[in-house]
């Protein structure tokens, strides 16, 4: 396998969200907005360049029977990294994705393709494989918050555009979620099918 | 490539361990930095709330905070922190930080500022769980100049029943979103009665 198609497959053909259908829980419960559905994918895919660029490194240092708890301590001291540097940096950001930001160790798309990649593989290909995976992710929790945005407030990336109306309210909060989640899926389910 | 490590006792302790070891050197080091930031940006949104929500003032409010018994307090949260706001050395008014336990998700906390007679000067949300596009209105709804049936700025709880008017009250709730309305101004009404208790009113 290529790089560029190392790196491409985690937008369409292999999109954690829309196609593993991996890491549900932040993906429903963060997208309520295009800003917090970005900052969130954008965590996480800091986490996963992160987390597979050392176990690369280390893949041979580790016994196979120890590599799980190994690889959780791992990412889950990438992600307080994130969690600690995004509550000093960016406080407003931090108050939104809350509690979602410790979620990120238990996201099972980083310990999946810990599991999956980065033990398998060199360290370039391991980083362009998170890079990819993670920008997939954003992309997809990007696509879902901003028409959950659209529809449910009337607004993008907080610039309303329906003046002072509300708009489907219905689509920011959690049922929204699955629905429109649902449509994207069928969506990008025909066009790879095309 | 090189051959992996055997899984044997010896190996996986010392592996397990040098993860761990690492793992918690870098933390305290990633902690050591961002302590500082942490802590400046958490007193920047008090002392912005306070200067948000309390009459025009000249003194530090947040180095003269004092306490004052919660009214109606609710189990471990039994004081609440009152910052005066001084003009000129005389006091001009208070900030409150308050608290609700009623919200549609738990403790919502908000800074009330009031004028010396206790009329609500404005007030500032400082955290919650609350609906996104429901309850989260609360933000802005309840200081709505122009529709005065929402805007609790300006009023005085001693002649306006701060409650909703589905309840009898004087206050227009956030549409369908009546019980985090309800839980605003119980908070609300529990700053004006502890500083009522402390005998702050002139």
């Amino acid at each position: 396998m290529n790089n560029w198609s190392n790196f491409t497959k985690g937008f369409i053909k292999e999109n954690p969200v829309f196609v593993l259908l991996l890491g549900m829980c932040p993906t429903l419960g963060t997208t309520t907005s295009a800003i917090n559905g970005l900052g969130m994918g954008l965590a996480t895919a800091f986490v996963l360049v992160m987390s597979n660029l050392v176990i690369s490194l280390v893949k041979n240092l580790i016994p196979d029977k120890v590599r799980i708890p190994a690889f959780i301590v791992i990412i889950a001291s990438f992600v307080t990294v994130v969690d600690l540097l995004l509550a000093g940096f960016l406080p407003a950001l931090h108050e939104q994705l809350g509690l979602f930001i410790p979620l990120i160790v238990v996201n099972c798309i980083v310990l999946g393709r810990a599991e999956a990649f980065a033990s398998k593989n060199n360290v370039f290909s391991s980083v362009i494989d998170g890079l990819g995976m993670g920008l997939g992710f954003a992309f997809a929790l990007l696509i879902l918050g901003a028409t959950r945005e659209i529809l449910g407030s009337g607004a993008i990336f907080g610039y309303k555009f329906i003046g002072d109306n509300d708009g489907m309210l219905f689509f920011v909060l959690a049922p929204g979620a699955f629905l429109a989640l649902g449509y994207i899926i069928a969506i990008i389910n025909s066009l790879r099918k095309a | 490539m090189a051959k992996k490590l055997e899984s044997t006792f010896a190996n996986m302790v010392i592996v397990l361990t040098a993860v761990s070891l690492v793992a918690a050197v870098s933390l305290a080091l990633v902690y050591n930095i961002t302590k500082e930031p942490i802590a400046k940006a958490k007193l920047k949104k008090k002392l912005d709330a306070i200067a948000n929500v309390a009459p025009a003032f000249d003194n530090n409010p947040n180095a003269e905070m004092f306490k004052l018994p919660a009214f109606e307090a609710s189990p471990g949260l039994d004081s609440l922190e009152v910052y005066p706001a001084k003009k000129n050395g005389e006091i001009v008014g208070y900030a409150v930080k308050t608290y609700t336990m009623k919200g549609f998700s738990g403790l919502i906390e908000l800074m009330v500022g009031f004028k010396l007679d206790g009329t609500i000067n404005n007030y500032s949300v400082l955290a919650h769980a609350e609906t996104p596009g429901l309850g989260t209105k609360m933000t802005t709804w309840f200081k709505n100049e122009k529709k005065p049936k929402r805007c609790i700025n300006g009023k005085n709880p001693k002649n306006v029943n701060l409650t909703v008017s589905k309840d009898g009250g004087d206050i227009d709730a956030i549409t369908a979103a009546t019980i985090s309305s309800r839980a605003f101004l119980d908070a609300v009404n529990r700053a004006y009665k502890t500083l009522e208790q402390g005998g702050k009113y002139e």
